[in-house]
């Protein structure tokens, strides 16, 4: 492509807009997408709202060019334009940021931009580390061009996405939920380089995202699409959060979240943690020390980085104390395992439900896969009973699923109601849960925090670890604010606010 | 155009039979070739090689006898498959179990049949699993590459028995490299009268039932099903990821030794250095082209026999190399995976740029 034009500084003037003519898209009997049509424009934030299984990857996909279109065409200037792969899609200027980045992790930010422009037979790193450094500039990117990606934080390895996108010439920059995997600061600076993009570069960029507040803070359009189907496009000042969310969920009574009333009434600790430390390669723990009570919503928030993912491994089993100990009920654990920790009684949700998912077997097993000796004989298991308590989970959780589907076929958020029925049917004593909505859409966000919600009214004692400060403040009964692996201090649920809370996630201290 | 692979999202029934047909058809057209080439006529060749071992009891009881060490060593590497353990090494495994159970065989001179028989198999099993042991710890303990260290132990096995054979085995009455024949207490009863089929048949069949019943059917086999499908996801429903694993090498390593006593105490009755002919390496071709399906393992073994059988039979009347049997199941393999492939995805001819 232009390696010639250097760092992709190259002015864009006008270039013509692209406009996808009557998309229609099918999996097997799944219409993902029925006879869409969207219009992109330089210089414009254009928000694609909707909720999961919507549609909205899809379409971006086949603008990328990552699959192809059962009918209609791209044009732009009046042109057919033939997108067969993401190759194609660069040299028509657009670029696209997926939710799974695809850099090289071993390798620096330069080696990374390299290997994407590379196009000579000749490979001279210090003139794209130059390009890299003009960009960073222009761009208002900082990055350091000889990290390695492994060592960066996941906000900085998706600065290098997107600088690496605009460095190969793109005029139009799809950003596929890109907040999704960010704590609260860097989505604000996330923001800011979205409307410097726009304002100063003249970028056409394409928002897919679930967050409301988001979208009215820098899309200039937004265009909801709901089962398959364009069923709004129009200017973002013009709409409110709440038609939208009406727009995008096809009912209009939407309740406002609300808090939860604080129970006064907790009941003993169950879960203690005292003097806890650890230190690992990507964050440590240092003296953390705090407990939940039967009946509490404990969450845990802060900056992504300071020490949350490190707590929830010690509470799963799967890293080693350096020192202190872990107490359920009295009963102090030494070095916690996933079997000791299960075997006290406590449960656990993952950050990523993909990991928890035995994809490949049936939705049935896996729901009783933490507890497959209760339904099994010496010599067989029961399938009966496991399919009878299968059945009777899909009921009581609202799964849209059959027994004998292999999980890994239903969407995100059927999966996380199948993972936390089999959490819950355990009726654990503790219930550690990370990050339980991250990705889902606004119903099946709902659903979720009214599991938790009605977990601990029945008396399990809830760690919940969001970077959701939405989720925090609205489920939670004390805020734990964890800054450089130590719980920096304990708030009130009631008395919490985004203010407060930031604050502290900044390491301030009240 | 250019081809390129996308999933299916739907898959009627008859299209995995259907696909397995076609790579059978596939593969007996690229032999024929083969066999044209090698100056014999094909379909007379192909006569040879599946009909006429079947027209004759010899030919059916041999074709059982050549299927019977594959048996072993297919189930011992689908249950290792199965959990994620990839044990190549049931080569090596076999041949431990040889050993073991040869030393029982040329020491048992005074005991009776009902103690030899079962001390000659468990000496088997043990010294297989025995085999499996130490690439199992260095995976679990150390996260050593498990495929790696079983199949560099598989020449060093063959090695032993070589040591062996030159030294202290060496054959009391001839001198040559093969031990003393075994007592006559723990050679295996032949169960077909009449033919060499030994119990070793008898056992190789229990051995698939159980593996088929414990991995489909009991928690254990979920468990282990689970381990080697997803072992972060079963690791976080508290299963026991390591010790699963460990359990399946050792499992595996003890079936294959198995099939070591097996070979030794129903068909040789003496140690020698070619007593395998592969088999752990075929082993992993048959449970391959099985699905990891353990009743699959049986038949494709039994089909495997039968050629080996076939291509002699072949290779004699025709003048053409026996190894072409070994060709018919190598291009058999491949073109089983290939349909296997194509039962998953679908193959999307798209515009290319000019």
């Amino acid at each position: 492509m232009n390696s010639q034009e250097g760092a992709g500084v190259v002015i864009h003037g006008t270039a013509p807009s692209i406009f996808l003519r009557n998309i229609s898209k099918a999996f097997g009997e799944t219409i993902a997408l029925s006879d869409v049509s969207l219009d992109l424009r330089v210089g414009e934030v254009h928000a694609l709202l909707g909720e999961n299984g919507a549609g909205k990857t899809t379409l971006m996909k086949i603008l990328y060019g990552l699959t192809q279109p059962d009918t209609g065409l791209i044009e732009a200037g009046g042109v057919a334009l033939t997108i067969n792969s993401p190759r194609d899609a660069r040299a028509a200027g657009i670029g696209m940021v997926t939710q799974h980045f695809s850099l090289v992790k071993n390798m620096t930010v330069v080696e990374n931009i390299a290997l994407a422009s590379a196009n000579t037979f000749s490979l001279d790193l210090a003139s794209v580390r130059k390009e890299i450094n003009a960009a960073s500039a222009k761009f208002g990117l900082e990055v350091s061009p000889d990290a390695v990606i492994s060592s960066l934080p996941v906000a900085l390895q998706q600065r290098v996405e997107i600088l690496k996108a605009l460095m190969s010439g793109c005029r139009y920059l799809i950003l596929d939920e890109p907040t999704a995997v960010l704590g609260p600061q860097d989505i604000d600076s996330l923001l800011e380089v979205i409307k410097k993009l726009r304002s100063e570069s003249g970028i056409g960029i394409v928002l897919i995202s679930h967050k409301m507040a988001e979208i009215e803070q820098v899309a200039d359009r937004v265009s909801v699409l709901r089962r398959g189907k364009v069923v709004s496009n129009s200017k973002v000042s013009g709409m409110s959060s709440q038609e939208l969310i009406g727009l995008m969920m096809g009912n209009d009574e939407v309740a406002v979240a609300q808090r939860r009333p604080t129970q006064q009434l907790f009941g003993d600790p169950i879960l203690a943690l005292k003097g806890i430390s650890v230190t690992t390669e990507s964050g440590e723990l240092n003296e953390v020390s705090f407990d939940v009570r039967s009946g509490e919503i404990v969450g845990v928030a802060g900056v992504s980085g300071n020490g949350q993912a490190e707590l929830v491994r010690v509470l799963s089993g799967t890293l080693a104390l350096d020192k202190g100990s872990v107490v359920i009920e009295g009963n102090t654990l030494g070095q916690t395992t996933p079997q000791s920790l299960m075997r006290a009684g406590v449960g656990m949700l993952g950050e990523d439900r993909h990991a928890s998912a035995v994809h490949a077997l049936q939705v049935m097993e896996n729901l009783v896969l933490d507890c497959i000796d209760n339904f099994a004989t010496k010599f067989q298991l029961k399938q009966k009973e496991i399919l009878e308590h299968c059945e009777s989970a899909i009921t009581q959780f609202e799964i849209k699923t059959t027994p004998k589907q292999p999980l890994g076929t239903l969407s995100g958020g059927n999966m996380q109601k199948v993972l936390l029925a089999r959490l819950f049917s355990r009726k654990p004593k503790v219930a550690i849960i990370s990050q339980p909505t991250r990705g889902l859409d606004v119903m099946a966000t709902r659903y979720v925090r009214s599991l938790i919600m009605q977990a601990s009214t029945e008396g399990t004692a809830v760690l919940l670890v969001s970077e959701d400060l939405d989720e925090v403040l609205e489920l939670a009964d004390r805020v734990a604010v964890m800054y450089r692996g130590a719980i920096i201090g304990i708030v009130d649920g009631s008395t919490a606010t985004r203010e407060t809370l930031g604050q502290l996630m900044a390491g301030i201290k009240q | 155009m250019k081809p390129r692979f996308a999933l299916r999202s739907s898959m009627p029934w008859w299209r995995g039979p259907a696909l397995i047909a076609a790579a059978a058809f596939v593969s007996f057209l690229l032999s024929a070739i083969v066999v044209r080439w090698a100056g014999g006529a094909p379909i007379s060749a192909f006569h040879y090689m599946f009909i006429s071992p079947l027209q004759t009891r010899f030919g059916i009881t041999e074709s059982i006898l050549s299927a019977t060490p594959l048996i072993f060593t297919g189930a011992a590497v689908a249950i290792a498959f199965r959990a994620g353990y990839w044990n190549i090494g049931a080569e090596g495994q076999l041949l431990a179990g040889t050993i073991g159970a040869t030393w029982v065989g040329i020491h048992a001179e005074p005991l009776p049949s009902i103690v030899g028989v079962p001390l000659i198999l468990l000496a088997g099993m043990l010294f297989g699993a025995l085999w499996a042991l130490v690439p199992a710890l260095l995976r679990t303990r150390l996260g050593i590459d498990e495929v790696v260290t079983t199949l560099l132990l598989n020449p060093v096995a063959l090695l032993i028995i070589s040591g062996l054979l030159n030294g202290p085995w060496r054959n009391s009455e001839t001198g040559f490299p093969d031990s003393d024949v075994i007592a006559k207490s723990t050679q295996l009863p032949i169960i077909w009268p009449g033919t060499r089929v030994h119990l070793g048949l008898a056992l190789g069949v229990i051995i698939i039932v159980l593996c088929w019943w414990y991995v489909g059917k009991m928690a254990g086999g979920l468990k282990l099903r689970a381990v080697g499908m997803a072992p972060g996801a079963a690791r976080i429903a508290g299963l026991p990821v390591e010790r699963t694993l460990l359990v399946a090498a050792l499992v595996s390593g003890g079936i294959a030794g198995l099939g070591g006593s097996s070979e030794v105490a129903g068909v040789a009755h003496q140690l020698t250095t070619g007593i395998s002919s592969g088999f752990g390496y075929t082993g992993v071709i048959v449970a391959t082209l099985a699905a990891l399906s353990f009743i699959g393992s049986l038949c494709v073994a039994l089909l495997f026999g039968l050629i080996t059988v076939g291509s002699f039979s072949a290779s004699r009347a025709l003048e053409i190399p026996s190894t072409i049997g070994e060709f018919v199941q190598s291009v058999l393999l491949l073109t089983v995976i290939a349909a296997l492939v194509i039962q998953k995805y679908r193959v999307v001819w798209t515009r290319g740029k000019k």
